[in-house]
């Protein structure tokens, strides 16, 4: 029986401001337990929380960069629930105004493009980290008030890898929008995921389990592939899918009950007091809309009508803002589009992967990056010598020039120059030079890869083959 | 509209307070009272009124994103019936 599993997910992406939601306590992360705390985020009586702006319009910014419907008049209200994490008893979220609604993005799937309704997008603030220690728990109210975006998907996911792809999209267009790293080891970006499986046709939907403990993207698609088939064989079995919470064990790749009373929540929403209603008109859509940069799939498209690039290389070099923005630098100096997605798709990726690092990480700039390709282009260094000074460019912060001079790696393209490593590895390899003449062809690359060696690799290729070719048809 | 007692055990659940047989007597009756009172309103025609989220004619009140000093970690922690490395110590959470 074919069964077709369904999946929403709810993601919630700290926001980058310096301060939190409501109160003017610093976000940095790392500090001493309860040493970014206040009145406001401790939920002190007397005090009054007011919202941070930068943070209000970043929210509005992220729903907008996800089609949603933008809320003309949007409120704050009160989640009421008791948890240690959670100082006033009371989260400020948003319940039935949230300020964005009825979005999408888009997924690549096969080629083809997926849309992924977002149902809605709303603004909150994040609880307090606790840590467990044998005999009791510790609380830390740093994070306590840290601006939360919650973002909700449709269940319109119908896959692990659409899962997977969801969230790098969802992810990359927040990095563009640069509110958010959306880092999701470090906590920064959560995901839970809600996930039922149906008969392949049937209309009605499975019971769901909703899976939480998930720490990267990698985990959200293994946990789902797990549950999928967990649930599969339950139904083969005619047994019932319980609704209940799971956790995801990334050691031992598997989902396990939270075996927890669930009991239906209670909230008890109701409108926050201590904040007034938001009014979002048309000069404050107007001004937010024009604050919103180029989104990466537009500027896919761009890079591919603009430079005549390759999907796979207008994709890879748009994945990232950073990425797309040294690119489009580079190429106005050096307006061969081309070769130039070729060095960095190829050797400049390959570097940043490696180093795991970011291209603004690296003491690498547009220019001297540059200037190397137009050296390899011109022949002054051969391909394989270029891509080792490129490391070494990264390493050192030297010039291409620099390096090229002080290791002594030009390229040799000169007759004369490349005369006597040429005599040499003819004497060397009568057998090879034989077999040429006999009619090898095949056998000249052999002597053209000892010339190679011999000169480190600073013989010029084209220029090597062609003067055995000439010397050896004599 | 009566208010049981179970009602107001589960509210009282709801809020962490425990309330003996005598005081759920008490309160239920007093509960119902109160809500048959505030039932009044709905004898008014509100059709053409629109949900009140906030009872000042105020809106959009933002501050900038400038950091303020936070309190000092002593304060914060003055009050807390245990405390541990600068952290809040509770009972052990099992989830």
């Amino acid at each position: 029986m074919e069964y077709q599993p369904v999946i929403g997910l709810e993601v919630h992406v700290q926001l980058n401001t310096s301060t939190k939601i409501f109160c003017g306590c610093s976000t940095e992360f790392g500090s001493q337990p309860n040493s970014q705390v206040c009145p406001v985020c401790l939920g002190l009586p007397g005090c009054l929380p007011v919202l941070n702006k930068k943070a209000f319009a970043y929210a509005v910014k992220v729903a907008m960069a996800l089609n949603c419907r933008i809320a003309e008049y949007t409120k704050f209200d009160r989640k009421n629930y008791f948890y240690p994490d959670l100082p006033k008893n009371y989260q400020i979220s948003q319940y039935d105004l949230p300020l964005g609604e009825d979005g999408f993005l888009n997924i690549r799937q096969n080629g083809n493009i997926k849309r992924i309704g977002i149902r809605r997008v709303h603004l909150e603030e994040d609880a307090g980290k606790l840590i467990h220690v044998s005999d009791s728990s510790l609380v830390d109210f740093n994070r306590t008030g840290i601006p939360l975006l919650e973002i909700v998907s449709c269940p319109d996911i119908n896959s692990p890898q659409e899962a997977y792809d969801y969230l790098i999209s969802l992810k990359q267009i927040i990095r563009y929008l640069g509110v958010s790293s959306c880092d999701m080891e470090k906590g920064i970006l959560r995901c839970d995921a809600n996930i039922s499986v149906k008969r392949q046709g049937d209309s009605e939907l499975g019971t769901k389990t909703e899976l939480k403990n998930m720490n990267s993207f990698r985990g959200v698609r293994e946990a789902l592939d797990f549950e999928i088939r967990r649930q599969v064989k339950l139904l083969e079995n005619k047994q019932r899918v319980i609704q209940e919470t799971r956790l995801w064990d990334a050691q031992k790749h598997m989902t396990y009950s939270m075996r927890t009373k669930e009991e239906a929540q209670d909230y008890r929403y109701f409108p926050e007091p201590d904040l007034p209603p938001f009014i979002i008109d048309a000069e404050m859509q107007r001004e937010i809309k024009k604050s919103l940069p180029e989104l990466p799939q537009a500027k896919e498209l761009r890079f591919i009508q603009d430079y005549q690039l390759s999907e796979y290389y207008a994709h890879l070099l748009t994945s990232d803002r950073e990425i797309a923005d040294f690119f489009e630098y580079c190429v106005k100096l050096y307006p061969q589009a081309k070769v130039l997605a070729n060095w960095m798709c190829g050797s400049l990726l390959a570097e940043l992967n490696s180093r795991n690092l970011a291209l603004g990480e690296l003491n690498l700039s547009p220019e001297n990056f540059v200037d190397l390709i137009r050296l390899a282009q011109e022949g002054k260094v051969s391909n394989v010598v270029a891509k080792g000074v490129l490391r070494d460019m990264i390493d050192t912060g030297q010039t291409a020039g620099e390096i090229i001079q002080k290791k002594n790696i030009s390229q040799i393209s000169d007759p004369d120059a490349l005369k006597e490593i040429i005599d040499i590895v003819i004497k060397e390899n009568e057998k090879s030079v034989r077999d040429y003449l006999g009619g090898r062809e095949n056998a000249i690359m052999f002597l053209v890869g000892q010339v190679m060696r011999k000169s480190k690799s600073k013989a010029n290729p084209k220029a090597v083959l062609e003067i055995l070719r000439s010397r050896l048809n004599k | 509209m009566a208010i049981d007692k179970e009602t107001v055990s589960y509210v009282a659940h709801l809020a962490r307070i425990r309330l003996s047989e005598r005081e759920l007597d008490l309160l239920s009756r007093q509960l119902e009272d109160i809500v048959n009172f505030i039932d009044k309103l709905k004898e008014i025609d509100i059709l053409a009124v629109k949900p009140t989220s906030h009872v000042l004619p105020i809106k959009n009140l933002f501050r900038e994103d400038k950091p303020t000093k936070s309190l000092n970690i002593n304060e914060v922690l003055n009050n807390a019936p245990s405390q541990r490395d600068s952290f809040f110590v509770v009972p052990k959470i099992i989830e």
